[in-house]
């Protein structure tokens, strides 16, 4: 395909190639590449988690904590949300198989949940989990399996969903944002299906997903003209069977691989395959990455990089070194991709919206540091200085993330000057993928 | 009239007009304050002689002789103490009973529906200063059209043309050394969406100067800070027509009393500092500021020292042209629906009135409905 097409298709389905992966895809069909590429995929990830990212605490210990005992725990919290947020990040960076995190990053931003709400970096973790084993499997398990994820009974109050007394957040956005789609349902389907969930919950001393059928109503519903005693999995079913539904995971799809602007008859017609295949996702993701549009020149940088695009492309393009990814972490936060902290149930908007003159200059603010001429090497006083800025609760890390910020650092090691790279990546063209 | 003179007069009657009034619109300074959370405002604006408050605060409830009263029935919550100079002087309006038809509980929805002046059950793009700003443009000469300070969220500016966020003008100054002011255009949506954020970025850091040297002492504090960029924007020769600002942290399911208190002195003091900076750069009449949240706060208060996700909110609006005194509905105890407060007056009608009666930009335009307007302002 040559190493512009290399090039193009690394960059939408990874993260910043290196000149010997486009080499290596250069000699490949179109269609090698991406069977390889999709029969590689992995379904774990091979970073190990840090152990305090899995700690669970039971909310009624919680409950019974005093004061100080709870701020002492918030303060461990946000440790601990820390270490599992550069946990991801180090997975993007090292990764042999950055569609499978790629992919994972869409389906978090599709069935989302946030520590904000979640409060568990364990049970996002393990959310974050099932999200990379369905992230190229079948797209029918992932739902009715995520539907169930305890983060996302929190997230979405099912666990606080009962018969009787009917809590509808999980049943509005399963419709409006996870499935279907909005205008394809009513506010009565939305009603009706609520029952249906009822009876999913927490089991507070593991976090573990339980069934407790006393909860669950057990009454008729009638949901998008289908009557019966349904529970929540065959609520899920009668929406798998919309074909509504592969065309609007199809168009989202579509928007982060192709172009801004899905041509409505190639999504329908990759919809039909997807649907046909019983959601098989690498079939959806086959038919889009060998599809005329995403080769068309046309739609060649019409997509704006997500912060997680700049940030971990920029360092596995230019192999960049780093000791810790604490800085790396906050840059994303500032950039507005705060992970696992979608700003809400819609996820992050994408798209022209990561581009605010906020988020440009800090873009381009990081850019220059990384590609800074002199090693920017900070005296203690400096240190000091800056410390004093850093608000109350992010002293405790404030200075390990200053030290670990001056040494990520774009070390030329192929004969390129920091200047030619520097002014290339400060170019408005190298935001746009 | 000589008929050249008047054919002159009227050609030039035709162009001039829109570019002047826009002048004349923008010239005065809309402020919006997020109190991001939902502030709890019935212990921000307490009906203290009402028995049913007492009944359902046994804990949280503030005792009568600590708020300061503004009338018989109702009072302030003693940390906005350095709001009452403003109060005495009829320059502070206390709205209360602010919130909208078949109200959310959820903070992102909410504050969405707050953000893009939506109904309950739309859902809209824009912000709604965005839209004031399509429907009718500030001067091309201004530095921007609205100024987000100190939040990543754009808020009620997300979709505006020429708004940018900032945190410090003298931080901003510096990080935009890193852009050049773009050349050309291009046929690129997603190159030329960040081209017009270049171009807003060079026009902004062109036209605001950094430091504006202000007398006014400021509070310490994120806020504090934020006020005073806000005032330094509102000195600016470049002109901004549009600033929000926040303050977060008001979302008190446990604990609220210390919390409350800290964030409604930081929030008092704020304030204070900024009409005085106002009156310093001589804009305090040319600027009206309004306060806004998601949601109030569940008036049973909860098991945890704290109060949950609740509806109909009391908001304040402040400046040299307000009207002060008490407006809407005392919150009415006998008529909760679910737990929870009935609304008396659409948020709607604050934007409208903004809108309206302060910039004189056609409310209807921009909200989709005509809403009734609050009679707060002088002329």
């Amino acid at each position: 395909m040559g190493a512009a097409d290399a090039r193009h298709l690394l960059e939408r389905t990874g993260f910043g190639a290196s000149d010997g992966e486009v080499r290596a895809t250069a000699r490949l069909s179109h269609a090698e590449a991406v069977d390889r590429m999709l029969a590689a995929a992995r379904g774990e990830a091979r970073t190990p988690v840090p152990p305090e990212a899995l700690k669970w605490t039971d909310p009624r210990e919680l409950r019974a904590m005093s004061p100080d005992e709870r701020k002492a725990f918030q303060q461990d919290l946000r440790l601990r949300s820390i270490a599992l947020k550069g946990w991801w990040v180090d997975e993007m960076v090292t990764t042999d198989s950055p569609l499978t995190e790629r992919m994972t990053l869409f389906w978090h931003n599709h069935f989302t949940s946030s520590l904000q709400k979640v409060r568990s970096p364990a049970l996002m973790y393990r959310q974050n989990v099932l999200l990379r084993k369905y992230a190229l499997g079948n797209f029918g398990e992932l739902l009715h399996a995520v539907s169930k994820d305890p983060a996302m009974l929190l997230y979405l109050d099912s666990a606080r969903n009962r018969s009787g007394h009917p809590n509808e957040n999980f049943a509005r956005e399963v419709m409006e944002l996870y499935t279907l789609g909005e205008g394809h349902y009513t506010e009565r389907d939305v009603k009706e299906a609520a029952r249906a969930y009822t009876g999913w919950s927490i089991d507070p001393a593991d976090g573990a997903y339980r069934w407790r059928p006393f909860l669950h109503d057990r009454g008729e519903k009638t949901v998008l003209g289908e009557s019966g005693d349904f529970d929540g999995d065959q609520v899920l079913d009668i929406l798998l069977a919309q074909p509504a539904t592969a065309e609007f995971v199809t168009a989202k799809l579509w928007r982060e691989f192709v172009s801004p602007q899905p041509d409505a008859r190639e999504v329908g017609r990759i919809a039909a395959e997807f649907r046909n295949s019983g959601y098989q996702i690498k079939v959806a993701l086959r038919a889009l990455l060998l599809s005329d549009a995403f080769w068309s020149k046309a739609n060649r940088g019409v997509l704006v990089k997500s912060p997680v695009d700049l940030v971990v492309g920029t360092v596995r393009r230019f192999g960049i070194e780093y000791a810790d990814p604490l800085p790396l972490v906050f840059v994303l936060r500032n950039l507005g991709q705060d992970l696992f902290s979608p700003p809400n149930v819609g996820g992050w908007p994408g798209g022209d919206d990561w581009i605010t003159s906020q988020t440009l200059l800090a873009r381009k603010q990081f850019l220059e540091r990384v590609f800074r001429v002199d090693e920017g090497r900070m005296t203690p006083a400096a240190m000091d200085r800056a410390m004093e800025r850093v608000p109350e609760e992010g002293k405790p890390y404030a200075r390990r993330m200053l030290k670990a910020a001056l040494q990520i650092h774009y070390r030329p090691h192929d004969g390129r000057s920091v200047q030619q790279v520097r002014a290339l990546v400060l170019d408005p063209a190298y935001q746009l993928k | 009239m000589k008929r050249r003179d008047f054919l002159a007069a009227s050609v030039a009657a035709l162009f001039v007009p829109r570019v002047a009034l826009a002048q004349a619109r923008y010239r005065r300074l809309l402020v919006v304050v997020e109190m991001k959370g939902g502030n709890d405002g019935l212990n921000t604006v307490v009906p203290y002689a009402d028995d049913a408050y007492y009944e359902l605060r046994p804990r949280l409830a503030l005792a009568r002789d600590t708020v300061l009263q503004l009338d018989a029935r109702t009072g302030l919550h003693p940390a906005l103490e350095p709001l009452m100079p403003l109060w005495q002087a009829g320059e502070l309006a206390v709205v209360q009973g602010v919130g909208y038809p078949d109200p959310n509980l959820s903070h992102f929805r909410s504050i969405e529906i707050w953000d893009t002046a939506s109904r309950s059950d739309q859902y809209l793009a824009s912000g709604w200063l965005a839209r004031a700003f399509d429907a009718d443009p500030a001067p091309p000469g201004f530095a921007a059209d609205g100024v987000a300070v100190g939040s990543l969220d754009m808020g009620p500016l997300a979709g505006a043309t020429r708004a940018i966020v900032l945190n410090d003008p003298d931080q901003f100054l510096r990080q935009a050394r890193l852009v050049r002011p773009p050349e050309g255009r291009s046929a690129n949506p997603a190159l030329e969406h960040i081209l017009r954020v270049e171009a807003d970025i060079a026009q902004a850091a062109r036209r605001l100067s950094a430091d504006v040297p202000l007398r006014t002492a400021f509070p310490e504090g994120a806020f504090g800070k934020a006020v005073r960029t806000a005032a330094q924007l509102a000195a600016n020769r470049g002109g901004v027509a549009a600033i929000k600002l926040s303050l977060d942290g008001f979302d008190t399911h446990q604990d609220q009393p210390a919390r409350q208190q800290r964030l409604l002195a930081e929030l008092a003091a704020g304030l204070a500092a900024l009409k005085n900076a106002l009156v310093e750069i001589g804009r305090w009449d040319s600027t009206l500021l309004i306060t806004y949240t998601e949601f109030g706060r569940r008036p049973r208060e909860n098991a945890s020292q704290g109060t949950d996700h609740g509806t109909a909110n009391a908001q304040f609006v402040v400046g040299g042209r307000v009207r002060g005194g008490l407006y809407g509905a005392a919150p009415d105890f006998g008529a909760l629906v679910g737990g929870n407060l009935p609304f008396a007056v659409d948020f709607r009608s604050l934007y409208g009135t903004a809108l309206d009666r302060w910039w004189g930009v056609d409310a209807a335009r921009v909200l989709g409905q005509r809403f009734p307007t609050l009679e707060l302002l002088r002329a």
